[in-house]
């Protein structure tokens, strides 16, 4: 059991998973994105690579409307 | 042609718009059609997890291929804030470095904290970000920020969202004239002739959101800053007349007017004017 906190939600998972499966499990897959991973930008090319470990927090974000 | 070049990239429009505060994304692809803008900014927030399944993306209603996209740091209060969220802003839009950055320094006002922009621009530019940079109109300031290598400095006519328009025209002239890069207004503008003023001010370019999107009718307020900016740029290039309190000169012949014989006091006799 690992547990992460994504966009300052805390979630727990089973078992370790990686960033493009983090990615499925929100159902964000194909989606405009960026992923930030205690402090460092996750690029996409690497998503499939880097697992993610309990503790670990994570940014999601999107381009919304701004000024 | 009079465009505006922004770090090397050409434009025709002098308009910059944000697309926050509009009641839904038609309403936002339809102001920002009418604004005429080639340069739009957007904001980068956390999703909402588990529940955007059929969410429209801002990104879809305004690709990056029809328009420049400039993600601005809007609401972040610390440099680190600031600069991951264009870090964030970099990867989501493929490298894109094209940025706004500003550094808030209290809710109420939403005054920059200069002491921070300046903090954080320097890492941004070791970073190859080009940063547009929100200011205060302070000219020492913007000129130190122009320096330090900012591609555009876009110093306040007056606080964000307060529509009260250009407070110190006197020191955006000052900002201007020290400038090399393109000065923006940026915040303030309630409505067209504000725009106007900035322009004939000789600013290179005016950003604005609430002043259309908080309008009555936003999309016909967008058509009307479209022409305010234009309207002020091309009177700015045309360079005005000088004002005069006295000495006024009729623009129809003083020769030939059909004589009257009444005396009127300070006019010479015989349909003459001095």
């Amino acid at each position: 059991m690992i547990q992460l906190t994504i966009n300052g939600q805390p979630q727990q998972f089973e078992a370790p998973i990686n960033v493009a499966q983090l990615i499925d499990h929100l159902a964000l897959h194909g989606k405009r994105i960026a992923i930030e991973r205690n402090g460092e930008i996750v690029p996409r090319s690497q998503f499939p690579q880097q697992m993610l470990v309990h503790g670990d927090q994570l940014e999601v974000v999107v381009a919304v409307g701004g000024g | 042609m009079d465009n505006l070049v922004i770090a090397g990239k050409t434009y025709s429009s002098r308009l910059l718009v944000g697309t926050g505060k509009y009641k839904d994304f038609n309403e936002t692809r339809a102001a920002v059609e009418a604004s005429g803008a080639e340069i739009i900014t957007v904001a980068i927030r956390r999703t909402n997890i588990g529940q955007n399944a059929g969410e429209p993306n801002l990104l879809d209603v305004l690709p990056p291929s029809e328009y420049t996209l400039l993600p601005n740091t809007a609401g972040c209060y610390t440099l680190d804030d600031a600069v991951r969220t264009l870090r964030l802003a970099r990867e989501l839009l493929d490298g894109h470095s094209l940025v706004k950055l500003e550094v808030l320094g209290d809710p109420k006002t939403l005054y920059p904290n200069m002491v921070e922009t300046l903090k954080a621009v320097e890492i941004l530019i070791k970073e190859d970000f080009q940063v547009m940079v929100y200011t205060s109109d302070d000219p020492i300031i913007a000129k130190q920020l122009e320096d330090m290598g900012c591609v555009a400095v876009m110093p306040l006519a007056s606080l964000i969202g307060s529509g009260m328009g250009i407070l110190n025209p006197w020191n955006l002239q000052i900002i201007i004239d020290n400038a090399k890069i393109p000065v923006l207004v940026d915040a303030g503008v309630g409505t067209a002739s504000d725009a106007t003023i900035a322009m004939e001010l000789g600013c290179d370019g005016v950003l604005m959101n609430t002043a259309i999107a908080a309008a009555q009718h936003p999309v016909l307020m967008a058509s009307a800053m479209r022409k305010a900016v234009e309207a002020g740029r091309e009177a700015y290039l045309a360079g005005r007349m000088a004002k005069k309190l006295y000495s006024a000169s009729p623009s129809s012949p003083t020769e030939g007017v059909i004589a009257s014989t009444e005396k009127i006091p300070g006019k010479p006799a015989g349909g003459k004017s001095e």
